[in-house]
C-alpha cells in the first residue's frame, strides 16, 4: 500500500514519518515511535487503555488513523512528567493506590490530566462521568476517584500559589 | 514513651514491615508508561502471528485453501493441524486430563475455534492473511444445552474419544459425558432429608462468564536454533508449570526453556491455561528459528480463552421447623465446553465446590457434579476465586435465603443460628475440610450494627406498605467461607506437580536483599507486600528488598498465582526462608558479641545481649560479617531457600450486606450501600488489601448485574465485544464500604489467609440476595443472574410491580 508522509509532534518532539494509510494511531505510537505506554485493550473504542491527548482532546488512539493526525500535536503518558517531576495526576495515582496491574493506568492518567483542564474542580460525580471512557478491571475506581481529587487539589494549590 | 520505646517505634516504622500501608514499589514504572507487558516486547527479526478461526460451532473441515493468503506480501507461512502433526503438536493435554485441539483436526467444536495460523512480517499483513484463508466446512448439528448433550440421541461431539468408556475422572456414561464427581455422604444426606421437617429446593443457574482482564493473552516465542534454547514471554499466571508443559510437548529439556511472565495486565484466572495461540507461536518459532509474536484481540479473548462458571445447580436444604439446617444436597450439571480444560487440582474435577456447606454447621451433606461436553469454548477457570468456590458460596447462600423465607425467619437470624461457632474450630466439615479458624458471629454483629439493620428493615416495611413508592427496596446479606491457598501436596497437584510454592532470599553484604518467588503478580502488588514480610522477619527496610518473580531461569519453581494462593503459600515460604536466615544470623551475632545464642534477644532489626541495650548487632552488621569474616564453622553468605507445602488450606471469611433500590419504572437497580467485612487473618498491607477488595467487589458487581455469555441455537456467541459484555465503568460502579476483623490462621507462619478473591466470591450472592429480597413480599424466592435492568423489569412486570 502506498505510504503517506505525515508530520506530527509527540510529547514535544516532531516526527516526519511515512505511514500506511490504514495504520492506526496506537500502532504508530507503539510500534513506530516505541512509545508503549498507551495500551490496547479492545480496539473497539470501549476500554480507553489507548487514550492519548490529541490537540487538547482525549482520544482513543485505536480508532484514529495515523494519517488523520497529520499536523497534530499528541501527548502520551510518557510526556506527562516534566523535567523528571511527575505530573500531579501521576503523583495522585501513586499516593492514592489508583492502580494495580497498571494496564489501564496510562490511559487513565492522560484522560485525568485533560479532565482537570476541562474542569479543574470536579465533584466525585463529575470525575466518575469524566473518566467513564476508561475501563479498569482491577481497582473498582474508588481510588482512581481519590487520585483525581488529589491531583485537582494539588493543581489548584499550585495555581493559587502562582497567582 | 521513654527514649528506648520511641526509638524502637521509629526503627519499626523505618522498616515499613507487616501492617504498614506502604505505597507500591511497582507503581513508578506503570505511572510513567514504562511497564513491560508482552505486547511491549520487540525482538530483532520478530514476526507476527494471527489466527484463522471457525465461524461455525460444529463442522467437519473439508478443505483449507492457503494459496491466496500465501500470495499476500509479507505473509510467510500458513499452518494448519496437518502441519503440526509431524511434531505431534496438533493436540495438547489439558490440565484436566483431557486433550484439546491446538488447531482444529478435521473437525471444529466451537465457534471461534483455532483452525489455522498465519505468520507474517507485521500484524497488518498477518490479519490480511487470515482474511484470505478460505476454509470449506460441512456443518454438523450443534449442541449448546448441556442437558440436551446428555440425551441418548445427542450428536457425538468428541469423535476422538469414541469407545472411551472412562476418562481422567472415572467412568463416562455417555458420549458427551466427561465425569461425575461426588463428595460427602450420600446416605447420611438422604437420611437427613427423609426425616426433615422442612425442605427447600431450587434450580439455580450460574451463567457462563469471562474473566476479561484488560490485557488480552499473548506471547513472544523465540527459539534459538544454534543453542537449541527457547525463550517465551507470555501472559501466564503459572510460568513454571508452562515450562514443564512445553518441555513435555516439545521434547526440549526444561533447562533449555525459559518462560518469562513480564508485567501482566490482570489475570483473574484467564491466564492460567495454555492456549493454542501460545503453542502455535512456539511451534512456528521452532520451525522458523525467529521470534514470533502473538497477541489476541478482545473478541478472540472473550470467545476462545477460558470462560468461568456455567454451573446448572439443583440445590436442596433440609431443616427443622425452627430453622436448624440438618442436610444439604447439591447436583450440578457443569458445561465444560468442547474440551475439558478446567484449571483445577488434578484430583478435583469440580475444584473446591465441596466447600458448599459454607459457614454453617450442617451435619449431613452430599454433592455431585457432572461434567458435560457442548459446542462451546473450553475453560472453566476460577474467575477471581479459588476453584469453583464462587459457585459453592452462591448455591449455599441462595438456599439459606430461600429457607429463611419459607420459614418466615430473618436472614440474619437463620445465619446466626446455623453458623459454626468460634469454639468449634478447627471445624471438620461434612465434606472433609478442616476449617482453620473463624469467628462468624462477631463479624455478623459488627455488620448489622454498622448498617443499622433494624432501621433498614423498618424502612423497607414502610416502602412496601406504600403502593405509590417509586422504588422497591431490597436488603442482601451473605456470609461466606472460602477455601484458598491450594494446597497441601497430598491433596493438590497440577499435572503431578505438588501445589507447594517457593522463595529464595539472598541478603547482600551491605544489608540489602533480593527475594525470588515461584508466584507472579498480576496487579496484586507482590513486589511491595512480600518485601514487607521479609522486613518484619529480618529487620531490613522493605525499601532495600527487591522482589523478583516470573522468570523461570531465575525464580525457584512455584505453581503460580491464582486461587488466592500467593500469600497463603508463597507468603509462608517467605517467612520460613527468612527464619532460616534469622537462625544463621543469630549464630553470627553471638560470635560477634562473644556470648551464647541463648543470651541474645531479637528486637526489630537487631540481636542484642539480654538486658544490655547498647550491646547489639543489626542485621546489616551481621550481613557484612557473613561475607567479610564468617565465624569458624559457618558457611559464608547469608541466604536461604524454602519450598512450602502447606499443611492445610486457609479459610478466609466475611459478611457482606447490601441495600438496593429498584426503579419500578425502568427496572434499574441502584446500589445504595454495600458494606463488606472481610477477615483474611493477619493483614500485611491494609492499603493493598482495601484495593484488592474494591476490585473484587467491582468484578462481583459485574457478574451479578450484567455479565453473561449467551449463545444462540447455532452456537453463535451473542456478545463477544466490550459493547455487549458488561465491564462496569466508574459511573455504574457503586461506592464500597469496607471493614475487617482479624482471625489469624493458626497453621500459617504469619497467620495470613489470602484476600483478593473473597470480595468476588462474597459479593455476587449478596447482590442476588438484595435484588430478590426486593420482591420477597410477593413470595419470590429466587431468580437467576444477571440482574440487568431489562431482566429485573420483566420480573417487576410479572409480579404487577412495574410502574
Ligand atoms: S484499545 Fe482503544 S479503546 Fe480499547
Ligand atoms: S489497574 Fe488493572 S486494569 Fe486498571
Amino acid at each position: 500500500m502506498a505510504k503517506k508522509l505525515i508530520h506530527v509532534t509527540v510529547n514535544g518532539q516532531s516526527h516526519e514519518v511515512a505511514v500506511e494509510p490504514r495504520l492506526l494511531l496506537i500502532h504508530f505510537l507503539r510500534e513506530q515511535l516505541n512509545l508503549t505506554g498507551a495500551h490496547i485493550g479492545c480496539e473497539t473504542s470501549h476500554c480507553g487503555a489507548c487514550t492519548v491527548d490529541l490537540d487538547g482532546q482525549s482520544v482513543k488512539s485505536c480508532t484514529h488513523l495515523a494519517v488523520q493526525c497529520d499536523g497534530s500535536s499528541i501527548t502520551t503518558v510518557e510526556g506527562l512528567a516534566q523535567n523528571g517531576v511527575l505530573h500531579a495526576v501521576q503523583e495522585g495515582f501513586y499516593q492514592e493506590h489508583g492502580l494495580q496491574c497498571g494496564f489501564c493506568t496510562p490511559g487513565m492518567l492522560v484522560r485525568a490530566q485533560r479532565l482537570l483542564q476541562e474542569n479543574p474542580n470536579p465533584t466525585e460525580d463529575e470525575i466518575r462521568q469524566g473518566m467513564s471512557g476508561n475501563l479498569c478491571r482491577c481497582t473498582g475506581y474508588q481510588n482512581i476517584v481519590k487520585a483525581v481529587q488529589y491531583a485537582a487539589k494539588k493543581l489548584s494549590q499550585a495555581a493559587a500559589a502562582a497567582a | 514513651m521513654d527514649t528506648h520505646d520511641s526509638s524502637l517505634a521509629e526503627r519499626k516504622a523505618g522498616l515499613a514491615g507487616m501492617g504498614d500501608s506502604r505505597l507500591r514499589k511497582e507503581d513508578a514504572r506503570f505511572i510513567q508508561g514504562k511497564g513491560n507487558y508482552v505486547d511491549d516486547i520487540k525482538m530483532p527479526g520478530m514476526v507476527h502471528m494471527d489466527i484463522v478461526r471457525s465461524p461455525v460451532a460444529h463442522a467437519r473441515i473439508k478443505k483449507i485453501h492457503k494459496e491466496a493468503a500465501l500470495k499476500i506480501p509479507g505473509v510467510l507461512a500458513v499452518l494448519t493441524a496437518d502441519d503440526l502433526k509431524p511434531f505431534k503438536l496438533h493436540w495438547m493435554p489439558t490440565l484436566a486430563g483431557d486433550v484439546a485441539a491446538v488447531l482444529a483436526d478435521e473437525k471444529v467444536h466451537f465457534q471461534m475455534q483455532e483452525v489455522a495460523v498465519v505468520i507474517a512480517t507485521d500484524r497488518y499483513a498477518a490479519a490480511d492473511g487470515v482474511e484470505a484463508v478460505q476454509v470449506d466446512y460441512e456443518e454438523l448439528p450443534v449442541v449448546i444445552d448441556p442437558f440436551d448433550a446428555l440425551k441418548p440421541n445427542a450428536p457425538v461431539l468428541r469423535e476422538d474419544l469414541a469407545g472411551k468408556t472412562s476418562g481422567a475422572h472415572g467412568a463416562r456414561e455417555h458420549h458427551n459425558h466427561i465425569f461425575t464427581w461426588n463428595a460427602g455422604d450420600k446416605e447420611a444426606a438422604d437420611a437427613a432429608f427423609a426425616k426433615a421437617e422442612i425442605k427447600v429446593r431450587e434450580n439455580i443457574l450460574y451463567p457462563r462468564v469471562h474473566p476479561c482482564p484488560l490485557e488480552t493473552c499473548g506471547c513472544v516465542a523465540s527459539f534459538d536454533k544454534i543453542k537449541g534454547e527457547l525463550t517465551t514471554y507470555m501472559t501466564s499466571q503459572a510460568p513454571h508449570v508452562v515450562r514443564t508443559v512445553v518441555s513435555l510437548l516439545s521434547g526440549i529439556a526444561e533447562s533449555k526453556i525459559r518462560i518469562v511472565s513480564p508485567d501482566i495486565g490482570g489475570g483473574f484466572g484467564n491466564k492460567v491455561g495454555v492456549y493454542p495461540g501460545y503453542v502455535c507461536a512456539i511451534a512456528a518459532s521452532i520451525v522458523l528459528g525467529i521470534p514470533v509474536k502473538w497477541v489476541e484481540d478482545r473478541i478472540e479473548n472473550i470467545s476462545s480463552t477460558a470462560f468461568a462458571r456455567d454451573y446448572h445447580m439443583d440445590g436442596e436444604l433440609a431443616a427443622t421447623k425452627d430453622g436448624k439446617i440438618t442436610g444439604l444436597r447439591v447436583n450440578v450439571v457443569a458445561d465444560h465446553g468442547a474440551f475439558d480444560a478446567c484449571a483445577d487440582p488434578t484430583k478435583y474435577p469440580a475444584g473446591m465446590f465441596h466447600i458448599c456447606s459454607g459457614s454453617y454447621d450442617i451435619p449431613a451433606a452430599f454433592c455431585s457434579v457432572k461434567g458435560v461436553y457442548t459446542n462451546k469454548a473450553p475453560g472453566g477457570v476460577a474467575y477471581r476465586c479459588s476453584f469453583r468456590v464462587t459457585e459453592a458460596v452462591y448455591i449455599i447462600e441462595r438456599l439459606v435465603d430461600i429457607l429463611a423465607q419459607k420459614l418466615g425467619m430473618d436472614k440474619a437470624e437463620i445465619r446466626a443460628k446455623n453458623f459454626i461457632k468460634k469454639e468449634q474450630f478447627p471445624y471438620h466439615s461434612p465434606f472433609g475440610f478442616e476449617y482453620d479458624s473463624g469467628d462468624y458471629h462477631t463479624a455478623l454483629n459488627k455488620v448489622m450494627a454498622a448498617m443499622d439493620y433494624k432501621a433498614l428493615r423498618a424502612e423497607q416495611a414502610a416502602k412496601r406498605a406504600d403502593p405509590n413508592s417509586p422504588s422497591l427496596m431490597g436488603i442482601g446479606l451473605v456470609s461466606f467461607t472460602e477455601v484458598v491457598g491450594a494446597g497441601p501436596s497430598k491433596m493438590c497437584d497440577i499435572l503431578g506437580v505438588g501445589m507447594f510454592d517457593s522463595c529464595e532470599i539472598r541478603i547482600h553484604p551491605t544489608g540489602s536483599a533480593i527475594a525470588r518467588m515461584g508466584t507472579i503478580t498480576q496487579g496484586q502488588g507482590h513486589q511491595t507486600t512480600y518485601a514487607q514480610i521479609i522486613a518484619t522477619e529480618l529487620g531490613i527496610p522493605s525499601e532495600v528488598i527487591q522482589v523478583e518473580e516470573g522468570d523461570t531461569s531465575t525464580a525457584p519453581y512455584g505453581l503460580g498465582t491464582y486461587g488466592s494462593r500467593s500469600t497463603p503459600v508463597a507468603g509462608a515460604a517467605i517467612a520460613l526462608a527468612a527464619r532460616k536466615i534469622h537462625a544463621k544470623a543469630k549464630k553470627i551475632a553471638a560470635h560477634m558479641l562473644e556470648v551464647n545464642e541463648g543470651d541474645l534477644d531479637w528486637e526489630v532489626d537487631r540481636f542484642k545481649v539480654k538486658g544490655q541495650d547498647s550491646k547489639f548487632k543489626t542485621m546489616k552488621d551481621i550481613a557484612w560479617q557473613a561475607y567479610h569474616q564468617p565465624p569458624a564453622g559457618i558457611e559464608p553468605g547469608l541466604e536461604a531457600v524454602h519450598y512450602y507445602d502447606p499443611p492445610n488450606f486457609t479459610y478466609p471469611f466475611g459478611i457482606y450486606m447490601c441495600v438496593v433500590d429498584i426503579d419500578r419504572g425502568t427496572g434499574e437497580t441502584k446500589i445504595r450501600r454495600f458494606y463488606a467485612l472481610d477477615d483474611c487473618g493477619t493483614r500485611i498491607n491494609p492499603m493493598i488489601i482495601e484495593g484488592q477488595i474494591h476490585g473484587g467487589l467491582t468484578e462481583g458487581y459485574a457478574v451479578a448485574m450484567g455479565q453473561q455469555m449467551p449463545f444462540d441455537a447455532q452456537g453463535n456467541l451473542l456478545g463477544n465485544t466490550l459493547m455487549d459484555y458488561f465491564l462496569p465503568t466508574a459511573v455504574e460502579t457503586p461506592h464500597w464500604e469496607t471493614d475487617h476483623t482479624v482471625t489469624p490462621s493458626p497453621h500459617h507462619p504469619i497467620g495470613a489467609k489470602g484476600v483478593a478473591e473473597s470480595p468476588h466470591v462474597g459479593s455476587i450472592p449478596t447482590f442476588t440476595s438484595a435484588v430478590v429480597d426486593a420482591f420477597a413480599h410477593k413470595g419470590v424466592t429466587h431468580f437467576n443472574m444477571p440482574h440487568s435492568s431489562y431482566r429485573v423489569w420483566k420480573e417487576l412486570k410479572k409480579h404487577g410491580l412495574a410502574l
